[in-house]
């Protein structure tokens, strides 16, 4: 957001996306003021760059045909870092109930929640794709944009699925070991396709070849953008 | 008003399942029948098949495990799941619940039994094949279901979050199933003996559909009886909560 105009602009938008918009700027802010999510992700995504890089023997297998690979890994596994907290920051003093209580439909709260999620994952994805770049000495070029769009458009589908999961195992015991477990197989559909466009791009590949991959991308992120939306409310107990 | 609640339903489900859990299961007795029946045709009356020889008698079991761990499990646990938000009446988690481990059950067998083969036709133990990859991704998810319910206590909020699971489930398997289709298609792989579209003689497609009547009939008689189990454990709970 660029200054108090957009803020205003976003503000202005029809009521539901009006009181999603608040619901994420209240989970950013938090994040921004805290940091500690986003610190532990990034610190994630540069560690595990670096342990790949030693697992990996520069002679032998092309940087071009790991890369792809380390990164989907890294953006699935420091999703779900940031996952966990977006309910996490409810539970104390039972934010949550209070949240449930304002005027705001609960479909509304989980689209804030699920944009606040979006711009961490894509903020961590930021951090990463330049360090994955700069540690495995890939070639700089046109096909970074194509990538970072794909990494959003894989992330829509990620946070949508991860956003509600975390919802729901915020109410159990075991909940940290419990999201992964139960977000990582609905990740497969999304992490697969993501990382053969990135590897046909990196491998300087026509775009016509990733139009399958990017469609089976979107068709996910619309039914579970659907889906997990009208679920959403059920996680909530009445 | 809690408690009142509680206790008619465990009412209700002690009648309706005082009859049947008395009685003998012949459901049960005669799917193990025809799975004994099933697995003796194989061996003894069906012929040898003159390429992949006695490797290919595991087909009779793989393939018909796989049909109902794939196609009988997460989908009826899926309409299930749905069916329970929008009824909120227990016994339909009881259902799904069972729809899911029976299903697990099924979906191993398939996973245990495909190296067997795999090994002598296609040179390999695993090969990273569309329908094997897909029922290995679909059996992490049911593993998930199945840990998360036993993560929440209270049996109201397990039952309308593990429904949710589940109907997420039913969404992802057409998404598993292209993308691994898609990959597979853009990554032709080695084989030993190239599995080409045979055509089955007439006694191999006889024993075939022997087996896969026989597998149904365990599904659905497992399903049955892990649905009353439940419902003996959950009446059992009730009783326990009352004191």
């Amino acid at each position: 957001m660029s200054g108090p105009q957009a803020v205003e602009l976003l503000y202005a938008s029809p009521g539901f996306f009006r009181d999603a918009f608040r619901v994420a700027r209240k989970d950013l802010l938090i994040e921004f003021r805290t940091r500690s999510a986003f610190l532990a992700a990034a610190v994630f995504a540069v560690l595990s760059t670096a342990i790949f890089r030693f697992t990996w023997e520069p002679g032998r297998v092309s940087p071009l045909d790991i890369a792809p690979g380390v990164l989907w890994v890294i953006f699935a596994f420091s999703g779900i870092l940031g996952l966990h907290r977006s309910f996490g920051v409810e539970l104390a003093d039972r934010a949550l109930d209070a949240l449930m209580a304002s005027p705001m439909s609960r479909e509304a709260v989980f689209v804030g929640k699920a944009l606040a999620n979006l711009a961490f994952l894509v903020c961590v994805q930021a951090l990463a794709l330049p360090a994955v770049g700069l540690f495995f000495n890939l070639p700089a070029g046109q096909f970074w944009w194509g990538i970072a769009g794909v990494s959003v458009l894989a992330s829509i589908g990620l946070v949508a699925v991860g956003t509600l999961f975390a919802a729901i195992t915020s109410n159990t015991r075991l909940a940290e070991l419990l999201l992964p477990m139960l977000a990582l197989p609905f990740f497969i559909p999304v992490v697969i396709p993501a990382a053969q466009v990135t590897s046909l791009l990196m491998n300087g590949r026509p775009f016509s070849e990733t139009v399958d991959w990017i469609k089976l991308l979107a068709a996910f992120d619309i039914v579970f953008v659907a889906a997990s939306t009208v679920a959403f409310p059920f996680t909530l107990e009445e | 008003m809690m408690s009142t609640s509680a206790s008619t339903t465990a009412d209700r489900s002690r009648t309706q399942s005082d009859s049947a859990a008395s009685g003998i299961d012949w459901l049960l007795i005669g799917a193990i029948v025809a799975v004994i029946g099933a697995s003796v045709n194989v061996l003894m009356f069906t012929p040898t098949e003159i390429h992949q020889g006695v490797a290919q008698k595991i087909f009779y079991l793989h393939v018909p495990a796989a049909i109902m761990g794939l196609y009988f499990s997460v989908i009826p646990m899926a309409i299930v799941s749905a069916m329970y938000l929008w009824l909120k009446d227990e016994r339909l988690d009881r259902v799904a619940e069972s729809f899911a481990e029976v299903g697990l059950v099924f979906v191993t067998v398939v996973l245990c039994t495909g190296p067997f083969w795999g090994k002598p036709v296609w040179g390999t133990y695993w090969q990273w094949e569309a329908r094997l990859t897909s029922t290995l991704f679909l059996s992490f998810v049911l593993v998930g279901y199945l840990v998360m319910r036993g993560a929440i206590e209270q049996p109201e909020s397990r039952a309308r979050l593990s429904a949710i699971i589940g109907i997420m489930a039913g969404f992802l398997v057409p998404f598993i199933h292209l993308t691994v289709y898609m990959f597979n298609s853009l990554h032709p792989m080695p084989v030993v003996i190239k599995p080409e579209k045979a055509t089955m003689s007439p006694e191999m497609s006889h024993s075939f559909l022997f087996s896969l009547s026989a597998f149904f009939l365990l599904m659905l008689a497992l399903v049955r009886n892990r649905t009353r189990w439940a419902t003996e454990r959950d009446r059992q709970q009730a009783l326990e909560d009352e004191r």
